[in-house]
């Protein structure tokens, strides 16, 4: 039969199925390493003082009284709305900022706007920034700078600014090459392609992108608070959680931070379907 | 004896706007049946009640003596492995080789577990092998379906459901996305598994000189109801007008 | 564009700009941040940096015992990443629109996601603290519980970009929905599933120093503990490492995405 030479057979005769392409391979590796150290992982876990079965049942009681009975104690409600805001305001701040920041950065990063070499060393100065912890940085700027807002802001910047760069000069380098060549045999300069060639077809992209990056800064925003002292709604759950010990007070919290978290998701949902089509249906 | 009968047939997915309204016909084993109209007559949707893709809630289908509205879960998936179904988006699995892609076809005979974990017999695999040589595709057996073109995986597809052994293949506008070239190919093979194998083929089409050359005959579908029901020779330029519509005159000169 | 449409554009911006502004000027009075001179503590603090955050040679001493807890840490955002991937796999396909089984299970799923994704993972850590204390399971189950939200909404967007034509074919065969969801769904979206399961892995291994600093385990803690004792040049050597564990862990997860996708 002349089909028979098409046909890839094992050693035992019986047919492949798959091509054994790279791609197949490097999956079924990748799945089978996660595996193996997650099992590795399970053995070698400090189980120091550890009682599974009380821990659970402790943890339903705890997570049933803080979900069910959430209730002020040490602080008013205008107090908590008031902290919340801090939150808030931290995360607007190291958006704000961190977008203006990226903003410039992202053009050096942008291949299309800059020369390789420029472009090749910002993203590596980013990806470093990346490579160390959010609440590293604040601590580290809380000594170095001294404790306060600004040591959070700053902190939270870095990661803004590298999340944002990244999005940005991806943004960039879509924009029609068409654009640029019709300004530059005008004589535009980079600048003048930039403002008017650049930013009017992807600033309501980049504005949903600061958007998200806000959403996400919410939430780093509650950790500052609870874990480097940042102040906000995220210091007063580590102080109901780790101080109060109130179940109660800490469900309340919970709930404040959820709730604003889920409106601001709903937010950026609309915003993603309503300039990223093709991430979302 | 008829293999498909549609009595009374209708549809709707809203209250305000019933796409299928009253349908009959009768279908005889080994026809080659082409089903013509506007888009938005109701031609994909009638196609999918017929193998209940979609939920019909007037009316009656049988399908082989059976009541295909009543059947339950095993009955439908019996039902489902006897009926083949080609598509104008082929719907392959991309990133999965033209075999496994054909050998999908045989679900329908298998446990869940035996399908999950992708058991086949070796004469299942060599059956797979004859129809893509019968396609002419064989050689591209072990390359993923995304590297093929329209036509390529559109015959994927046709291998797809002849693999199921079916005794009627429901094709829903099987070439209204392939180049003239590939529509041929892809017409002419699904002409000789009627002929050939005596397979019954419903089709969806667009072009109206396609559906009188291949098929033995031809229902016409307007605004949810059936308009003309005959030979291809039957169809008459009233009959073409009566079936699109105004829209006659843009399909001729298009 | 017309000149009166212009206008109005400017117009808009205008008033943007505007909200954009009083929102910066609340937000600084309300946390009492001073623009001018958080931006004049940067080279200050950059100099600090440069002059106490130091690797010595009285710091190396310390390199294995930090080794020790970082690898505790990475094993454990490995294991709450693929345990959460396993739960999220099956949330992400009875909550997608294309393999749902019923309406109820599917909204199920997205609340279960919602919810567990936008409680932050320090509320996660703080809550399980108090029962289940000091040790590696509580920033597992936190870790886990962030991760279960994030990738059941990446799954669901996977899912339901990908397969629907292939799920159709296949229940026309008169497939069994676990045939299909094992032979449509997975493999077309085993891809992107392992891509984003690699970038949690990473996200995690950030994430478990800020839950370590919580829980006091693992680098997160042994960073704390430094700090804590002033020991800047310990503080520096751990800083170090976990940047270079996170530079490798993103390299590889490039190279493995490079080639799968």
């Amino acid at each position: 039969m002349m089909e028979a030479t098409y046909i890839k057979r094992k050693k035992d005769g019986r047919i492949h199925l798959k091509s054994g392409n790279r791609g197949d391979r490097v999956i079924g590796w990748t799945v089978i390493s996660l595996a193996v150290l997650t099992v590795v992982a399970f053995l070698f876990f400090n189980y120091a003082g550890l009682e599974l079965g009380s821990a659970l049942k402790e943890t339903a009681y705890n997570l049933k009284v803080m979900f069910l009975e959430p209730t002020l104690n040490h602080f008013s409600l205008e107090e908590a709305l008031y902290q919340v805001g801090i939150t808030l305001s931290l995360a607007f701040l190291a958006t704000i900022i961190g977008a203006i920041v990226a903003f410039f950065l992202s053009l050096l990063a942008a291949t299309n706007l800059a020369p390789v070499w420029v472009s090749r060393i910002v993203r590596i100065f980013v990806a470093i920034i990346r490579a160390v912890p959010t609440v590293l940085w604040v601590l580290i700027f809380a000594i170095a700078a001294g404790l306060g807002s600004e040591a959070a802001v700053l902190g939270m910047l870095f990661h803004s600014i590298a999340y944002l760069v990244k999005a940005f000069s991806e943004a960039f380098e879509e924009v029609d090459n068409g654009i640029f060549e019709a300004l530059r045999s005008t004589g535009a300069n980079w600048w003048h392609i930039v403002r008017s060639g650049v930013l009017p077809s992807t600033f309501t992209y980049l504005l949903s992108w600061v958007f998200l990056r806000f959403e996400i800064n919410f939430g780093v925003a509650v950790a500052m608070g609870a874990a480097a002292g940042a102040g906000g709604i995220g210091f007063e759950l580590f102080m109901a959680s780790g101080f109060y010990f109130d179940l109660r007070e800490v469900g309340f919290i919970t709930y404040a931070i959820l709730i604003i978290a889920l409106l601001l998701e709903v937010i950026s949902t609309r915003l993603k379907k309503r300039y990223f089509p093709t991430t979302s249906d | 004896m008829s293999l498909l009968k549609v009595e009374g047939l209708g549809k709707s997915y809203t209250a305000d706007k019933q796409i299928l309204k009253n349908i009959n016909f009768d279908i005889k084993q080994g026809e080659f049946i082409s089903i013509i109209g506007p888009s938005g007559a109701g031609k994909s949707t009638m196609l999918r009640c017929i193998n209940r893709m979609v939920d019909f809630q007037e009316g009656k289908i049988t399908f082989n003596h059976q009541d295909v509205g009543s059947l339950n879960k095993k009955e439908l998936r019996n039902l489902r492995t006897n009926i083949g179904m080609v598509f104008q988006h082929y719907n392959l699995v991309p990133r999965l080789t033209v075999l496994e892609n054909v050998l999908h076809g045989r679900f329908g005979y298998k446990t869940t577990l035996q399908g999950i974990l992708g058991r086949y017999t070796e004469a299942e695999k060599e059956h797979a092998f004859y129809l893509l040589e019968k396609m002419g595709i064989h050689e591209h057996a072990y390359k993923r379906c995304n590297q093929l073109s329209g036509g390529q995986q559109q015959r994927v597809g046709i291998c797809r459901a002849l693999i199921q052994e079916p005794q009627l293949i429901l094709c829903d506008e099987p070439i209204a996305s392939l180049d003239p070239n590939s529509s041929k190919i892809i017409m002419d093979h699904l002409k000789s598994i009627s002929t050939e194998m005596g397979i019954t083929c419903l089709v969806n089409l667009h072009q109206v000189d396609v559906a009188q050359q291949y098929s033995d005959r031809i229902i016409g579908l307007n605004n949810g109801e059936v308009v003309f029901n005959g030979k291809g020779h039957e169809l008459s330029e009233e009959k073409i007008h009566k079936i699109y519509g105004t829209q006659t005159k843009q399909l001729i000169i298009a | 564009m017309n000149e009166k449409a212009m206008r109005k554009h400017r117009w808009q911006s205008g008033i943007f700009l505007l909200i954009i502004l009083v929102l910066t000027y609340l937000s600084s009075a309300i946390t009492k941040f001073n623009f001018v001179e958080g931006m004049a503590t940067i080279p200050e603090a950059i100099g600090w940096i440069f002059s106490n955050l130091m690797v010595t040679q009285e710091s190396l001493d310390k390199l294995p015992k930090i080794l020790e807890k970082l690898a505790e840490t990475i094993f454990m955002s490995i294991a709450a990443t693929t345990t959460a991937a396993i739960v999220s796999l099956f949330l992400g396909v009875f909550g997608s629109k294309t393999t749902k089984v019923n309406n109820f299970l599917s909204i199920f799923a997205r609340f279960v996601a919602s919810v567990s994704r936008n409680i932050p993972v320090v509320a996660w850590s703080l809550i399980l603290l108090i029962s289940f204390g000091q040790n590696s399971v509580t920033g597992f189950l936190a870790l886990f519980a962030g991760t279960v939200g994030f990738l059941t909404r990446a799954f669901i967007e996977s899912i339901d970009e990908a397969s629907q034509s292939s799920v159709e074919a296949l229940t026309a065969t008169g497939a069994t929905y676990f045939q299909v969801v094992s032979k449509a769904v997975i493999p077309q979206c085993l891809p992107q599933m392992v891509s984003w399961v690699l970038f949690m892995v990473e996200t995690n291994i950030r994430n478990a120093t800020l839950v370590g600093i919580l829980t006091g385990t693992g680098i997160g803690y042994t960073f704390d503990m430094y700090y804590k004792l002033l020991n800047y040049n310990a503080v520096a050597l751990v800083t170090l490492c976990i940047v270079i564990t996170v530079i490798i862990v993103d390299l590889i997860s490039n190279h493995v995405r490079k080639v799968i996708l």
